[in-house]
């Protein structure tokens, strides 16, 4: 027979705020909420004693005001008369083209740089070892100085390409790379189904998804088949129609046109110009962050245990279908982590193109707008505002893909 | 027996036949590079690729380095010299040595004292790196810091020593009153640091900094690789605790604490290193008081602190995670208080896994500190681009001096993450 007592009633005393456990925590949480209240609170004070004693206010009105500076390097509308909240759009722009195209090039020398390190040929090895160390170790910043100085003080200006006899010429009669930026022949349509180019392109594009949705099907189709009947029909000659033949009838019927660039007066026209120094931080953090992602993907693919490729070789697979359905699948789930940090880093370090002159949005919005207005603070706010909504976003739609990978457990 | 076997056996071998060499294509480095380099057609094509990339580098870079030039004045001159040959112009290196290291600032006759400090500073450092060396050492370490102020600002050696003492204050009154309760230790030595500071203070005479043994150097100032050495060193040693608060913070089960910590930790991550700087350079002397002038090298400590302990703690955070929930468990059990069981159970193991995420992120602050040239401090990337390339002499000599830079800050890198390799391997207790 037990009997059941409540616990004695404790009242409470004013040392159970120290030595009780369960209100301890609430004391340290007060003692924390106060601090932060008067750290805020004095920080607060002096921004606006700052404030009144040097004449400003916060307002972001300035962000309407004509901006009065021009930007080379542009994806939409822009000149010196529109606003600095179109700068700012100029230069967001800009930073989101030179983080996509990095992100792809330096994937991809990530990827061939960390396979050929596991390569069992020596030298090839020990090169891409070297190569790994040496732009891991050395700063980006320096990286993007010396590939600008690769652009500009290396490369010929325009002018050399001049004359019947010129000391350059251009790559296939159609790219001239040049001090100022690189010229590329750029396709048009004759004859397209619209008077605007974008929206003809629009068309090539829905194409393209067509081309996609018709292609998954097929597979489909394949696969369906084969668990049916255990063999699989031949569907990459199709596939490979599927993809070509719309594409290629729609490029005949719009009428694809190549405009070439020429030199004309002291510079190239037509075409279209990549700036130098959009190719020097493009090309320096793709090889930069290259290093670090080839790391990611050696890991990655040494993670897999030894077992894993033999058992597939006692399977009966080929090496290539071991690599393929065996070990990179496997290899995904340790490199995308660390390959969403690396896209993350891009983004963060192509701010750097305040030291070559790229028009990104720090050097927009952080540099020339805030010299300009002297509104410090609401710049490096939207800044701030800018770079943390493109960090949540990317490592959101990575984390997306990264779950959709992920080993599917209970 | 034997008889009838020798007699009617023609032929018995009395010794075994040496082995015979293996084949001259099995043996040696024929053997080395046909199973290395020559294994098959795929294989060779792309060692013959990279022997040609080698060769191409080298055929580009080699006489450019042998026939450098080390000892004129100028670009003009280096030219005269090498009249029309391939060739690099080291001398800007010579001429403007103590400028890339220093700033063109400092005063000359004072080198020795930067130069002291970062003897010291290996010293220092030893204890902290090598366990092996006497545990006595680190009470020098402790000292470093305000030494190592003292050698490179200058002015009154009281300044340091105030705060040494304040320091010095806390530790007694938390060793004193620390066993009883930690809390009690804790917030006592903070109000003891904070009375020696303000008493100390007030007591320093007006004059001191005018006729002090080393005369004063203001922070602007200073400059060249040594800048960025003392960016890096001071923000990486500030980091390191803050670091470990932060990641403690972050596991909390207080949720204000928790959430304060998450705030921060996510914000420092989410944006880049040099909108802090902005920060740093425009817009943080609003949030200090009207009339003090915190300057430019404090500002900028201050956010790299910031950004470098959000960075640690994420690592330390990895740390703790990593570690079995058992010892967590295990110290509780054993009824540790949080603080003990922190100090002496679960920081060790969390701090051990983490050193190589802790490397990587110092690795990176110390290439990052680069960045400080962009709101124009004068580092070593800022004094080439800036006062080197600017003058009239030497205006056109990039790449000796980018590849000076370069090979710097290679060193150092290389230097730091070979030693966490092998503390790493030195740290490793588990048999594996």
């Amino acid at each position: 027979m037990t009997i059941l007592t409540d616990p004695p009633k404790e009242s409470f005393r004013l040392s159970m705020l120290i030595y009780d456990t369960r209100y301890r925590s609430l004391t340290f949480q007060a003692i924390t909420a106060a601090v932060l209240a008067l750290c805020i609170w004095y920080l607060g004070n002096n921004l606006i004693q700052n404030l009144r004693a040097a004449g400003l206010n916060i307002a972001f009105d300035f962000l309407g005001d004509p901006s009065g500076y021009d930007i080379n390097q542009r994806l939409v509308e822009y000149d010196s008369q529109s606003t600095h909240a179109r700068a700012a759009l100029v230069g967001l722009l800009n930073t989101v083209l030179v983080a996509f195209l990095a992100c792809v090039t330096a994937t991809v020398f990530g990827v061939i740089a960390g396979v050929l390190r596991l390569s069992n040929n020596w030298l090839v090895s020990k090169l891409m070892a070297a190569y790994v160390e040496i732009f891991r170790n050395i700063p980006v910043l320096i990286w993007i100085i010396i590939i600008f100085t690769i652009m500009t003080a290396v490369l010929p200006g325009p002018r050399a390409f001049r004359g019947d006899d010129p000391a350059s010429s251009m790559l296939f009669g159609s790219f001239a790379f040049t001090n100022r930026g690189i010229y590329t022949p750029m396709p048009w349509f004759e004859s397209g189904f619209f008077a605007s180019a974008s929206l003809n392109w629009l068309v090539v594009l829905a194409g393209l998804v067509v081309s996609w949705i018709v292609s998954r099907r097929i597979t489909a189709w394949a696969t369906a088949k084969q668990e049916a009947t255990g063999v699989r029909p031949k569907t990459m000659l199709p596939v490979l129609a599927v993809w070509l033949v719309p594409f290629l009838v729609l490029m005949l019927v719009m009428g694809l046109t190549w405009e070439i660039p020429a030199l004309k007066g002291f510079n190239f026209q037509g075409g279209i110009k990549i700036g130098g120094p959009l190719i020097a931080l493009w090309f320096a953090l793709s090889i930069y962050t290259g290093a670090f992602i080839a790391e990611n993907v050696r890991a990655g693919i040494q993670a897999i245990s030894k077992g894993q490729t033999e058992a597939a070789a006692a399977l009966g697979l080929r090496p290539r279908r071991v690599m393929n359905l065996v070990v990179l699948p496997q290899a995904l789930r340790v490199i995308i982590p660390p390959l969403i940090s690396q896209y993350l880093n891009i983004t963060k370090n192509s701010s750097l193109a305040i030291a070559v002159g790229y028009a990104d949005i720090t050097a927009t919005l952080g540099g020339i707008t805030l010299n300009q207005t002297g509104r410090a603070i609401e710049s490096v706010l939207l800044l701030m505002l800018f770079y943390l909504t493109a960090s949540l976003l990317i490592s959101f739609g990575m984390n997306l893909y990264n779950a959709s990978v992920k080993l599917k457990e209970r | 027996m034997s008889d009838q076997t020798s007699t009617s056996v023609a032929f018995v071998a009395k010794d075994t036949i040496p082995p015979s060499p293996p084949p001259g294509r099995e043996t040696g480095i024929v053997k080395w590079l046909r199973e290395n380099l020559f294994s098959n057609i795929p294989n060779s094509i792309l060692t013959i690729v990279s022997l040609y990339v080698i060769f191409i580098v080298l055929k580009n870079t080699m006489p450019w380095i042998v026939n450098g030039v080390w000892t004129t004045s100028s670009l003009s001159q280096c030219r005269e010299v090498l009249n029309g040959e391939t060739g690099a112009c080291f001398s800007v290196l010579t001429e403007r040595w103590n400028q890339l290291l220093y700033g063109f600032k400092y005063p000359v006759d004072q080198y020795w004292r930067p130069n002291l400090a970062l003897l010291l500073m290996i010293v220092a450092a030893a204890p902290v790196l090598f366990f092996d060396l006497p545990r006595k050492l680190l009470l020098f370490t402790a000292v470093y810091p305000f030494l190592a102020y003292w050698l490179i600002w200058g002015g009154s050696v009281y300044v340091p020593l105030i705060a040494l003492l304040g320091f010095v204050a806390a530790t007694v009154v938390f060793q004193t009153f620390g066993k009883g309760s930690f809390a009690i230790g804790f917030f006592g030595a903070i109000v003891a640091a904070f009375v020696v500071w303000m008493v100390g203070g007030a007591l320093i005479p007006e004059t001191a900094s005018e006729n002090a043994l080393l005369s004063p150097v203001p922070s602007r100032d200073l400059g060249g690789f040594m800048l960025n050495l003392m960016l890096g060193a001071t923000c990486v040693s500030l980091s390191l605790p803050i670091g470990i608060v932060l990641a403690l913070g972050r596991q909390s089960d207080m949720p204000l604490i928790k959430w304060v910590c998450v705030i921060f930790i996510e914000f420092v991550r989410g944006v880049p290193l040099i909108t802090l700087l902005f920060v740093a350079s425009v817009m943080l002397s609003y949030f200090f008081p009207p009339e003090s002038s915190v300057d430019l090298f404090l500002r900028v400590v201050i956010m790299i602190t910031m950004f470098a302990s959000a960075y640690i703690a994420e690592v330390i955070r990895g740390g703790l995670a990593a570690l079995p929930k058992g010892q967590y468990e295990a110290a509780d059990s054993i009824g540790l208080a949080y603080p003990q069981a922190m100090r002496l159970i679960i920081l060790p193991q969390a701090l051990k896994i983490s050193i190589p995420g802790i490397v990587n992120v110092a690795v990176g602050l110390f290439k990052d500190t680069t960045l400080v040239s962009v709101i124009s401090m004068f580092d070593l990337v800022g004094m080439i681009r800036g006062p080197i390339l600017a003058s009239t002499e030497w205006n056109g000599v990039y790449w000796e001096l980018l590849g000076f830079a370069a090979l710097l800050f290679f060193i150092v890198c290389y230097g730091i993450s070979q030693y966490s390799q092998w503390l790493e391997r030195r740290l490793a207790t588990d048999h594996r």
